[in-house]
């Protein structure tokens, strides 16, 4: 039954709620999914929450997991009680501390999302992986599988500590149980009491270092003692698992929720077993009875303290009836004889034959597979196709379920039919985009119903990689028993599909169950919709027998006050035709639901949201479905030119479709094709800008801001214009070098537009007579689709201009060719415009390495890449190594390339007499500082392969393959703030002071932005960030300067909404500077709080008022004696707090905490301007 | 020499009373106005588009984001409470009352019966002495007829009166078909008084950016005589109070503003050129004045000069063209 009392959060708010209270230093850093768990500590702590002894626990924000590691290392070794949230790259770098930490006996919890380690690629999902990589450490590994245990067990793990001493790493599947809502019991201050030894937290306490009573901890040992003294502390490790078993049974009398080390779930006498940890085990418990309810004799061992390994405990739990046993291990161990849960049960059964404790057992058949890596579906139907594995006399080990492996061949067929009903519960799928307001509102729905009716609810949320127009699929269950099925809903008795555009694209009605009733957002009446849909959707809604409703909810929305946002009106059809509550009272409840969540925003917010519902039900229509299909077929995702890769591989996930292909269509390294992004055609954009030549002036700026490409400009010759589209605009080319008859045209790609309107925003071309009108203006896209479809794919066949012939004003940068395009940021986006921009000033011999965070994302999540090549197939190289060390990849990116160029160049040198002595001289002599150079070397690298072929030498195949590293490559390090003023600083800083030629742009937005806003060191004084909630009351670093100091360094600070011009020269000085060079470029960014269509204004204003002065300190001038620093902005116009006040980042503060808001920001007016007056001593000094 | 009034039911020692302005931005600079004898203050106004726009745009430009991306739930702490522009203004009034003793006038500023009504509630919470609402509305489309605008007017004030029991005093523009008939509606609604005139942001013209660019002027004495005019032809006919805003910067002005029926004199202009010194100064002059003319009191000469008991009546009249006209023309 539904557990009284009750939560329902989802398992970090769960864990992170006693993990608080239970704890008096907090050391905190960033990475999903762990993050919420250190949000919550840290807003806990602001608002002044106490923990279980009454003190407010301090919550720091360190630089780094590895530096919150050394911090709580200390905190702990001065004895008070620490724990931190961490997950996958962030517990790698804890590791060094957690063997001190563990070596040392120090009682600890650290509490883990289990996410996938990096490998082949990154992923930001849940595997054991990184849990794995720490079994050595000496810590404690206690899993959890649900938000209920993850509770429990973090409370038994922080009592069991500090009796132990042993530490413990806590975790659960990172997403599937740290984000899944579920309903559970949560644990007040009594229980946490009863379980909390208080004498135990004094010993302790005192055991910390002090003065007082001195003693010193870290020695050196040596070869006469370390042995010994290592292994002096194996009593407390044998009697940990003992400990734990006896806070378990305490917990257990106190909650009627017994955990044992092993936990035993199915037929007492199974034969077949599987042994799992996390939240798969639930998972295999419903298939398990459900099989044993047909007659089967299966078990699940629930492996729960997997270190310290207790043999007794294990033996204990596991009937004597097993004959065959499956071990699933969620993690990779590619080389090992098997995964780690694999290898310490056979190590654990080996024991036991060799001590006599199998004697009373049959012989066993021991197998392991791996399930679920990177949050890999695992389903009752898979854990039916292990089980049926064990039933072969000789299974095979080292099998893999969830995908189909036809290289190795090492997959189990899954039985897809099979499935669990769960019975009493009602499923739902609800499809949206992210700014619809879906996932809002179906929060909400779950808190309606399950904290207004004795329900229970889960729910999960998919979402897909795009961080603009992004689908959100929401997976909702709701009943009267507990829910413990952490899969996606497989048959939902309603389908909501907030959005048409997903018809088609996507399998919208696959979860839909026979029978089930469907709500679909659509801009035709309910007579129209049948015959808009293709003929596949057609034939779904006939054979499941579907139910169809529709509503046209846009316009409900608009009429109501709520603009786009259409979450109520959904919400409100949802519980008018779901069934799941009577009609009215789920109206009233929703009304009483809108009044507490908007109640703090405002009347106005309410009253618009009760417009909203009061306008659902009477626009909502029941479709009247025809007997038979008689749609058009849908067309085909991909035209026929689109390549094979992205044919077998691209078109099958961006249909949703991904988990459907076989491991033979992938690359066995990661490497993967550029310029797939190009194919998708997201068609998300509303309005998308459409140009008009007789008001343009033809400065290029709509293409400059563009973040996504989309806005283009070519010149060509008016011959290039025969068989133009009807519609294609064109006009003169207003340039004087240009011969006559050169045309011009600036074209939108109208499927891969975002609608940001930046372009429009930043146009300076007005209609004199309508000043309204400019010379790009937004217009709807759906309208002029067709025509501009055409006309975009008429202009791609357009000539390039020829590259060398073009100068580096804005228009002419902008004349180039784009080489990274469509990318997944946000629609407005801040960072992009500077990364395009480096793609046409250097693209097609840039090499990049990208610190994670939103450039790697948008830069390379996956289904497509953004980065893409010109027609000689040349292109940004691309890779993302990890977060800290974005630096030094950049700087190995260099060596490499170095490297190549001076083994080419000794090979020519080598190869002298054959090559002829003036080619020679030519092809290392030749300069390379501008395009025409380059061109010019290139052809002289293409002659010296054809010299090559005729060459039979060992040293010319060499040659040949390095050739190309003749031409100068340009690396350069990209990435945001997080990684360059704090995870990756100490890099940044040595590469900087390394002399070598690598490039830094550094993307500042002033806070984490990929992992929602927390502050990092570039965080300015006054602005609250997430990890700053009271304001950050520390200056932003200034990073520019600290370089400077380098004296050899090429600084630049831009900004590219304050002058365009000034970003060129410094990314092209920086590029040409043959030493280490750092761009810090002012990126707009959502984190900040307001309309990003303002973005480039207020970058303007971020320079006018001092806060972002533009500089370029180059070093080559200070050989002349002219100062190396140059001033490219003018002192100060505007007060900080004007710019300020446009932003919500400041606004919180000001209008929370005005005394506090204005006390900061004086002092950073005051900093302003001292550094102003500073910088402009040095502008002036002798270099 | 005897200056009291009352205005709204306030009984103040003379008429001279801050107007919605900078002047009451601050506690200091309410504490200042007190200090130089003002004898009310009227806070700037908390406008109906302050509150909708902060919620919407809220809702817009940062909710938005937020529920849509797996490793970022949102991009501002869930924790925070969001203030926006109410809460800030009803602070700052609770701040006020706490701070001086003279009587103190919210302003609310909106036009159309929404949401943004239920902050009249807090403000009465906050302890001030009465409520002054800032009719404006710009019609934009050729649908909207005057009867269309006066009926939201008035509904606007019914759903203020049905939030609080403050004495409500309603500020309007001079652009009214009957002012009288509507001052007359708007008494029957429960208005205590009236603000003769509002004065408006005027939009102005960038020639260089070609945008338009709001801009508002300090007023001058030449001001007055449009609501000398109004003063005059609404005094003696209602039970409410009527008050005279813009234009009041001389001794002259201000007796001017009384004899034509005012029951306060709302400063602001002349404060902001001249200083809150001109409070006292004002007052003072305009004792002298009746004194040195042997009046026994400032209510003596109130209405004295309005259209029941001016002697040339037909002045405020339309004859009043023609006859200076015709006066030309002789």
């Amino acid at each position: 039954m539904k557990p009284e009392p009750f939560a329902i959060t989802d398992a970090n708010e769960a864990v992170a709620n006693v993990a608080y209270r239970l704890s008096e230093n907090i050391a905190i850093y960033p990475i999903t999914p762990s993050t919420p768990m250190a949000e919550l500590s840290d807003e806990w702590s602001v608002a002044g929450k106490k923990n279980l002894w009454g003190d407010i626990p301090t919550v720091v924000q360190m630089q780094s997991e590895g530096g919150a590691a050394g911090a709580l290392h200390g905190a702990l070794t001065g004895g008070t009680l620490a724990t931190t949230f961490t997950a996958s790259q962030g517990l790698l770098l804890m590791i060094p501390n957690m063997y001190k930490i563990a070596g040392e006996l120090t009682p600890f919890v650290m509490h883990v999302t289990a996410r996938s380690l990096a490998t082949h690629a990154l992923s930001i999902f849940g595997d054991h992986s990184d849990v794995m990589a720490c079994r050595g450490t000496g810590f404690a590994l206690l899993a959890s599988n649900n938000a209920q245990e993850a509770a429990d067990l973090a409370a038994i793990a922080h009592a069991a500590t500090l009796e132990s001493r042993v530490p413990f790493l806590h975790f659960f599947d990172g997403f599937r149980t740290s984000h899944e809502i579920n309903t559970y019991q949560p644990l007040d201050n009594d229980l946490l009491g009863e379980l909390v030894d208080e004498k135990l937290v004094s010993a302790f306490h005192r055991r910390g270092l002090s003065p007082d009573a001195p003693s010193v901890r870290g020695t050196a040992q040596n070869p006469d003692v370390f042995f010994q003294a290592r292994e002096a502390a194996n009593p407390y490790f044998d009697a940990a698992p003992g400990i734990v078993d006896d806070v378990m049974e305490r917990f257990g009398k106190l909650t009627g929720r017994r955990y044992r080390l092993f936990d035993y779930y199915g037929a007492p006498d199974a034969k077949r077993v599987i042994v799992v940890m996390g939240s798969a085990a639930d998972t295999a418990c419903l298939a398990a009875e459900k099989l044993n309810a047909a007659g089967a004799k299966t078990g699940v061992l629930v492996v729960r303290l997997f270190r310290p390994f207790s043999l007794t405990h294990f033996l204990d739990a596991l009937p004597k009836t097993v004959e065959k046993i499956a071990v699933l291990d969620r993690t990779k161990e590619p080389g090992a004889i098997g995964e780690p849960l694999y290898l310490d049960l056979c190590a654990a059964l080996l024991q036991a034959a060799q001590s006599g404790q199998m004697k009373d057992r049959k012989p066993l058949t021991l197998v392991g597979g791996r399930y679920g890596l990177g949050s890999k579906e695992f389903t009752p139907a898979m854990v039916k196709a292990v089980y049926d594995h064990l039933i072969d006399d000789k299974p095979a080990h080292g099998f893999t379920v969830g995908i189909n492996d036809d290289i190795t061949h090492r997959s189990l067929t899954v039985d897809e039919d099979f499935r669990v009903r769960l019975p009493d519960t009602f499923a739902a799928v609800f499809y949206g985009l992210g700014s619809d307001g879906t996932v809002g509102a179906n929060k909400n729905t779950i808190k309606i119903i399950g904290e207004g009716t004795d329900n229970c609810a889960q729910a999960y949320f998919v979402y897909d990689s795009k961080k603009s127009g992004a689908m959100t699929v929401s997976h909702l269950r709701f009943g009267p028993r507990p829910i413990n099925a952490p899969y996606l809903v497989q048959e939902a008795r309603f389908i909501g599909i907030h959005q048409w555009s997903f018809i088609g694209k996507y399998d919208m009605l696959g979860f839909a169950a026979e029978g089930a009733t469907v709500l679909l957002n659509a801009p035709f009446g309910p007579d129209k919709v049948w015959s808009k849909f293709p003929r596949e959707v057609q034939e779904v809604i006939l054979a499941k027998k579907i139910k169809l409703y529709t509503i046209d909810a846009y316009p409900v929305a608009r009429e109501a006050g709520m603009g786009g946002r259409i979450n109520t009106i959904m919400q409100t059809c949802f519980f008018a035709i779901s069934g799941v509550l009577e009609r009215e009272e789920a109206i009233e409840k929703i009304k009483k639901a809108i009044e507490k969540t908007y109640a703090r925003k405002g009347r106005a917010v309410v009253e618009k949201n009760f417009a909203a519902v009061d306008a659902s039900v009477a626009n909502l229509h029941e479709v009247v479905i025809p007997a038979k299909a008689d749609g058009e077929p849908a067309p085909a995702a991909l035209p026929a030119t689109a390549p094979d890769f992205v044919q077998r591989v691209t078109a099958v996930m961006l249909a949703g479709e991904g988990d459907k292909l076989p491991v033979s269509a992938f690359p066995v390294d990661g490497t993967w094709p550029t310029a797939t992004s190009r194919w998708e055609k997201r068609n998300i954009a509303t309005e998308v800008p459409l140009w008009d030549p007789d008001l343009c002036i033809q400065c290029g700026k709509c293409a400059f801001v563009c973040p996504h490409a989309t806005i283009r400009l070519k010149s060509y010759d008016e011959a290039a214009l025969a068989g133009a589209p009807e519609g294609f605009r064109s006009t003169e080319y207003k340039d004087r070098n240009a011969p006559a008859g050169t045309r011009f045209t600036i074209q939108v790609a109208p499927e891969d537009c975002t609608g940001c309107g930046l372009c429009v925003t930043f146009c300076p071309a007005k209609d004199k007579a309508n000043p309204r009108r400019k010379a790009i203006n937004m217009e709807p896209q759906e309208p002029v689709l067709e025509r501009e479809r055409a006309n975009w794919n008429f202009f791609e066949e357009l000539p390039l201009p020829d590259r060398p012939s073009l100068g580096l004003s804005i228009k002419e940068t902008q004349l180039r060719e784009p080489l990274f395009e469509f990318s997944g940021a946000c629609a407005g986006c801040g960072e992009t415009p500077y990364i395009k921009l480096l793609t046409q000033l250097f693209g097609d011999r840039l090499i990049i390495g990208n610190a994670t965070g939103c450039s790697s994302i948008y830069g390379g999540n996956l289904p497509t890449t953004p980065y893409c090549t010109d027609a000689n197939g040349r292109g940004p190289a691309w890779s993302n190594s990890l977060f800290e060390d974005n630096a030094e990849f950049a700087l190995g990116l260099r060596l490499a390339a170095d490297k190549k160029r001076g083994i080419a160049r000794r090979l020519v040198k080598v190869l002298k007499p054959k090559l002829g002595d003036g080619f020679v001289r030519e092809i290392l002599g030749a300069g390379q500082g501008d395009e025409l150079s380059i061109l010019a070397q290139r052809e002289r690298v293409e002659a010296l392969k054809r010299k090559l072929r005729d060459v039979d030498a060992p040293e010319a195949k060499r040659l040949a393959a390095l050739a190309d590293f003749l031409v100068e490559k340009s690396v350069w390090a990209i990435g945001g703030d997080g990684w360059a003023y704090d995870i990756g600083f100490g890099g940044l800083d040595h590469v900087l002071a390394s002399g070598r030629n690598v490039n830094i742009l550094v993307l500042d937005t002033e806070v984490y932005s990929n992992t929602g806003g927390q502050s990092s060191k570039s965080t300015p004084l006054g602005a609250v960030a997430k990890f700053a909630a009271g304001g950050k009351a520390t200056p932003k670093k200034d990073l520019g300067l600290i370089a400077m100091g380098y004296g050899d360094v090429y600084v630049a600070s831009v900004s590219m909404g304050a002058s365009e011009k000034q970003v060129i020269e410094a990314l092209s000085e920086a590029e040409s500077y043959e030493g280490p060079s750092l761009v810090i470029a002012y990126s707009h960014c959502i984190a900040h709080g307001y309309n990003l269509n303002f973005g480039l204004s207020q970058q303007k204003l971020a320079v006018d008022s001092g806060h972002w002065p533009l500089y370029r300190h180059d070093p080559r001038k200070a050989v002349d004696g002219a100062p190396a620093l140059q001033l490219d902005s003018r002192a100060p116009k505007a007060r900080l707090r004007q710019y300020a006040e446009n932003e919500i980042r400041y606004r919180l503060l000001m209008e929370t905490q005005p005394a506090r808001s204005k006390e900061l920001l004086d002092r950073a007016q005051e900093r302003a301007e001292d550094r102003r007056t500073m910088y402009e001593a040095k502008a002036q000094a002798k270099g | 020499m005897n200056l009291q009034t009352s205005y709204l039911g306030l009984d103040l020692p003379h008429p001279f009373i801050v107007g919605a302005s900078p002047l009451g931005s601050t506690v200091d600079r309410v504490r200042a106005a007190e200090d130089a004898g003002a004898a009310a203050l009227v806070f700037h106004s908390l406008f109906e588009e302050q509150i909708e726009h902060h919620e919407s745009g809220l809702h817009a430009h940062v909710e938005a984001y937020a529920e849509s991306f797996a490793e970022a739930s949102g991009y501002f702490s869930s924790a925070v409470d969001y203030h926006y522009g109410p809460e800030e203004y009803l602070e700052h009034l609770a701040q006020c009352r706490k701070a001086v003793d003279m009587p103190l006038i919210a302003s609310l500023n909106g036009t159309t019966p929404g949401g943004w009504t239920h902050y009249a509630r807090q403000i009465a919470e906050t302890g001030v002495d009465a409520l002054e609402l800032n009719l404006y509305y710009q019609p934009r489309t050729d649908e909207e007829y005057g009867a269309l605008i006066e009926a939201n007017f008035i509904e606007v004030v019914g759903k203020i009166r049905e939030a609080v029991s403050l004495p409500l005093a309603v500020k309007l523009s001079p652009f009214f078909t009957s002012l009288p008939h509507f001052v007359r509606r708007l008494e029957l609604d429960g208005a205590a008084g009236v603000v003769l005139f509002n004065r408006f942001y005027q939009p102005d013209i960038d020639l260089e950016s070609l945008q338009l660019k709001p801009s508002l002027h300090l007023s001058d004495s030449s001001e007055l005589l449009l609501r000398l005019r109004w003063l005059a032809m609404l005094h003696g006919r209602y039970e409410l109070s009527i008050a005279c805003t813009g234009g009041i910067h001389t001794r002259d002005d201000a007796l001017k503003a009384v004899m034509a029926g005012a029951d306060a004199l709302q400063l602001v202009s002349c404060l902001l050129q001249k200083g809150l010194g001109q409070i006292e100064e004002l007052r003072r002059e305009v004792a002298f004045w009746l004194e040195e003319q042997e009046y026994e009191s400032l209510s003596q000469a109130r209405g004295s000069m309005s259209y029941l008991h001016a002697p040339n009546p037909e002045a405020l009249e339309r004859a009043n063209y023609l006859r200076i006209l015709q006066s030309w023309e002789a």
